[in-house]
């Protein structure tokens, strides 16, 4: 089956992230196919590299980065939900004039179609909540 | 257009999160592609309260883009008859018009459509 994920909770605020992560580690381990992680609201902030938590704990960037290079992973953040957050990619700082970047790689910035894309060319869209 | 039907669920009041305002956002984004409906379900039948003033609050009124969604395509706006009378409101406090549904019938309205988008 194919699957596609999509995240509205921001990384250690509630259990949103966690469960999406495990949840897309379940779906590849079963063999099934992940089309695309979109992160909305936010979740965009999922896509920061410069999250630094404590190293008794889940590094969420760190997994997320590791999962999609593994499987090669379409990890998508909300360009218009990333920008009012203050995550953004080299291209976006240059473009809004600002002096830093946090979008760690492989994820990348692009619009709301590619939510509807995945809602769809998935048979299943599963949306982790806040 | 894709032959799926989509429909958006939006179950929050707004101002308080920005949840109403980016699944709105979406809405837009899924007419362009998809035959869309929307649920506006508990809390969130508050995003079509007519006379929102929201400067107090540093938020957009978006409520007003409701309007736009006949004109982008999207077919119906659902809303629950449980909801309104819980909320001491009638679809004349309503931004746009709404199809009215019981509770009773909420669950045969998801199954009706291929994929939700719950915000």
């Amino acid at each position: 089956m194919r699957f596609a994920i999509t995240v509205h909770g921001g990384p250690y605020t509630n259990q949103s992230s966690h469960s999406a992560l495990n949840f897309a580690k379940a779906v590849l381990h079963e063999g099934h196919d992940l089309y695309r992680v979109f992160f909305y609201h936010d979740g965009v902030f999922n896509g920061s590299e410069i999250m630094a938590p404590p190293q008794d704990e889940i590094d969420l960037y760190g997994e997320w980065r590791q999962l999609a290079l593994d499987h090669e992973l379409d990890l998508v953040v909300c360009i218009a939900s990333a920008l009012r957050r203050g995550v953004i990619n080299p291209t976006e700082a240059e473009r809004y004039e600002k002096s830093a970047a946090n979008l760690g790689k492989p994820f990348t910035i692009s619009g709301l179609g590619q939510l509807i894309d995945a809602a769809l060319s998935a048979d299943r869209l599963v949306t982790f909540r806040v | 257009m894709s032959d799926r039907q989509l429909l958006f669920v939006q179950s929050r009041a707004p101002h308080g999160s920005l949840f109403g305002q980016e699944g709105l956002d979406a809405i837009l984004m899924g007419s362009a592609f998809a035959t869309c409906a929307v649920l506006m379900h508990g809390d969130g039948i508050y995003q079509l309260i007519r006379d929102q003033r929201s400067s107090g609050t540093s938020t957009r009124d978006y409520s007003v883009s409701y309007g736009a969604l006949g004109d982008y395509g999207v077919e119906t706006v659902f809303c629950v008859q449980e909801d309104l009378t819980e909320r001491r409101l009638v679809v004349d406090d309503l931004v746009i018009p709404v199809s009215v549904i019981d509770r009773a019938d909420v669950a045969s309205l998801l199954n009706d459509y291929n994929t939700i988008l719950d915000f």
